[in-house]
């Protein structure tokens, strides 16, 4: 694990409290954020999301399968996520643990419960055969912040998933269509973490001030300016106010990087 | 060329032949061959062959003033990380302070960062650093970053002509590890100055000229230089 | 059958239109990762890597350090959307396997003397998958290698040959690994021509082995032109654009 040296937790706090932060950005700015999707040809939808330094890879396949026994009416969504040691000389090989798993939950709540794929129109036979999306992610560089990264890499991956219908033609009965589709998507909300570092709030980590960092706060906002989603993570506090902090900071930046979605899916 | 910089060389480029040529740091030799074994720049002064590195970890050697990080205090010592490939012991026979057993802790401690000199290495790469002597001591405030370790002769220049010029225009105190570490103290514009000059000598480390753009760069807008 | 499919005409096209002895198309470009010590991302054909290396550092746990060199830990990976039907993430056997023969090849060329008690970790994921990826994956692992500054005799390449219909080619391709008739990948040390590794699958005449290996190192030494290229222009081209 690497040491933080206090200096550098001291000297990023000294910043703060001038209203500064190490690489010069304002406390609820963004770096530079770049989209780019359908780079994986395997994939049925993919996208490749920088952040500043932090990239993360996001694939979807698509399988059929059956669907969970209380929602037969319902095609089934997966997330899974993966630190992978390319990323990080602190990442290690081997299963995903509590970090990555965190991760994934995080985004497959996002999707999932903000409906934002239709997975009733995901169904083939009630009860019995469904379309599956799988969205991993694969983190490949780690500067901070891989919630935002990793949430608008599954976005923009799913915004340009095709359904393979042609290609699993001999298991789909009879009368339903065997012409690839698009994925039924609506409007996604768009996820921004903040981190807290004694009293300030930061938007958009990077990796030395998410190592120091003593609370995480990620607010998921929808175009109308409602929540969508909130995950609170580390083991600092927030007050009242910071939380209000986070989420104005989360809808004005939503606003930005949903354009931004939008301008790389072309939707 | 001056024009293309300095020569580039991969491992496995052959740089010459034994007796042409005497084969220096950062070459092998195989069957009167010299070849390079690294990523880095060709230099050959009289008939020494050597290749200085672009890249790479930082390897110890004996006398080397570095920056450390304490990992963790034992009883009689510290686990220092020094941005080498095995971590450093700091013993407490090596430090300018009495401390009473297992009182480490007291005078170092997990986080705290020090300018330390390498005391010895072994052949297996154990590695052994000391704070005794007056240049040594613990570092506190200011801002600590790191760099490139093959490129340290590019920051400190010829006969420190470099770093001289980057404290002049900036007003600040610098410290260079060898290791790869700059220890930064000033105020916020000047620390954000230097970290702008190390970029910028990192990025154009293999060309020529490199002092003289760093100084203007440095100049503009620069405080009152006495 | 195998042999029903038309995998090369009679006039030697294949069916993305190639000719029996040309490489699908390499692109390279190194230092692409931040965090990373060195890395490389590497496109051959529909293929797409990416590879970093990380060290020397201490090798742990400790029972795994050699007190005379460094251990070389190679790390393959295919991205469970790499692949038509989704492979389940983490390690499989085949994994497991072109991981250590990887590891293997590399520790040959590395000068590991240097860092007794220290780990060389090379990490490669395979991304978009068509047909050569260990080929692919050690190609970028050499170049990430050079990249991060480890020590090293020479650059290691890899480059598979094949045999389609009868008869033998170079560098297989996805149709034609898959209902081909012998796959045989290798690596060598450009400089000496030492093989680093070394495999092979289906039926080959040992005439048949002959050629299919000269023309893999033959391809070999076509990608690592294009390997030294790119490490050469991501360094010189600073000088380049300074100057100007």
């Amino acid at each position: 694990m690497t040491i933080v040296p206090i200096i550098k937790r001291d000297y990023i706090t000294k910043l703060a409290e001038q209203g500064k932060r190490i690489d010069g950005r304002n406390f609820d700015q963004y770096r530079n954020i770049e989209v780019e999707t359908k780079v994986v040809n395997k994939a049925e939808g993919s996208a490749r999301v920088k952040i500043g330094n932090t990239q993360v890879l996001v694939g979807v396949k698509i399988d059929l399968g059956e669907p969970f026994d209380d929602s037969p009416n319902m095609g089934v969504l997966s997330t899974a996520a993966e630190l992978i040691p390319l990323a990080s000389p602190d990442f290690e090989s081997g299963p995903p643990r509590e970090n990555a798993i965190e991760l994934a939950r995080v985004v497959d709540r996002g999707v999932r419960e903000s409906q934002v794929v239709d997975v009733e129109k995901l169904v083939i036979t009630p009860g019995e055969k469904v379309w599956i999306v799988f969205i991993d992610i694969h983190v490949l560089d780690y500067d901070g912040n891989l919630f935002d990264a990793a949430s608008l890499g599954a976005l923009a991956a799913l915004s340009t998933t095709v359904i393979p219908a042609k290609r699993f033609e001999k298991e789909l009965p009879e009368g339903y269509p065997k012409e690839d589709f698009p994925l039924p998507m609506s409007e996604p909300p768009i996820s921004c973490t903040a981190v807290k570092i004694n009293d300030f709030v930061l938007f958009d980590s990077c990796f030395d001030e998410e190592i120091i960092a003593d609370a995480r706060l990620t607010v998921a906002t929808d175009n109308n300016g409602d929540i969508r989603a909130m995950q609170k993570g580390l083991s600092g506090s927030f007050t009242k106010e910071e939380i209000q902090k986070v989420i104005k900071g989360a809808l004005d930046n939503g606003q930005e990087i949903r354009k931004k979605l939008y301008q790389s899916t072309g939707k | 060329m001056p024009n293309e910089g300095r020569q580039v060389v991969i491992p496995g480029q052959i740089l010459g032949e034994i007796p042409a040529l005497i084969p220096g740091r950062g070459t092998f030799v195989e069957n009167k061959k010299i070849y390079a074994e690294r990523l880095g720049v060709l230099n050959i002064q009289e008939k020494f062959v050597h290749i200085i590195p672009l890249k790479g970890r930082y390897e110890p050697i004996v006398g080397d003033f570095v920056i450390g990080v304490v990992e963790e205090a034992s009883t009689s010592n510290w686990m220092v990380d020094i941005n080498a490939p095995y971590p450093a012991l700091l013993h407490v026979h090596e430090v300018p302070w009495e401390i009473e057993f297992a009182d480490t802790e007291k005078y170092l401690n997990t986080g705290d960062t020090i300018l330390a000199k390498v005391l010895s290495v072994d052949e297996s790469k154990k590695l052994q650093i000391t704070l005794n002597d007056r240049n040594l001591f613990k570092l506190k405030g200011g801002h600590l970053i790191e760099f490139e370790p093959s490129i340290y002769r590019r920051i400190m220049g010829k006969k420190y002509s470099m770093i001289e010029i980057i404290q002049k225009y900036t007003r600040c105190r610098i410290k260079v590890g060898k290791n790869g570490r700059i220890w930064i103290d000033g105020d916020a514009e000047g620390i954000e100055k230097v970290l702008l000059a190390i970029s910028m000598i990192e990025r154009e480390a293999i060309t020529f000229g490199l002092t003289d753009r760093i100084e203007e760069f440095l100049k503009k807008d620069a405080k009152d230089v006495r | 059958m195998k042999s029903d499919i038309e995998l090369i005409t009679r006039e030697g096209k294949r069916l993305d239109g190639r000719g029996p002895h040309d490489l699908r198309k390499i692109k390279i470009e190194a230092g692409v990762l931040h965090r990373a010590d060195g890395s490389c991302y590497l496109e051959w054909g529909g293929n797409k890597v990416l590879a970093a290396v990380y060290g020397p550092r201490e090798a742990v746990p400790r029972h795994t350090q050699n007190p005379l060199r460094a251990i070389v830990q190679a790390r393959y990976n295919m991205a469970a959307f790499s692949v038509e039907d989704r492979k389940r993430p983490g390690p499989d056997r085949r994994s497991v396997e072109i991981s250590k023969v990887i590891s293997e090849a590399l520790e040959k060329v590395i000068l590991t003397e240097l860092f007794p008690r220290a780990s060389i970790d090379v990490n490669i994921e395979v991304l978009d998958a068509e047909a050569g990826t260990r080929c692919a994956g050690l190609t970028a692992a050499g170049i990430a290698l050079v990249d991060a500054g480890i020590p090293m005799r020479d650059i290691p390449v890899a480059c598979a040959a094949g045999k389609i219909n009868g008869q033998v080619v170079l560098d297989l391709g996805k149709e034609e690994d898959n209902f081909g008739d012998a796959d045989l990948p290798i690596s060598i040390s450009p400089r000496t021509g030492e093989v680093l590794l070394l495999q092979m699958d289906g039926h080959l005449t040992v005439d048949e082995f002959n050629q299919a290996f000269d023309l893999a190192v033959k391809g070999c030494h076509t990608v690592s032109e294009i390997q030294k290229k790119a490490i050469i222009h991501k360094y010189q081209s600073v000088a380049a654009e300074v100057q100007e």
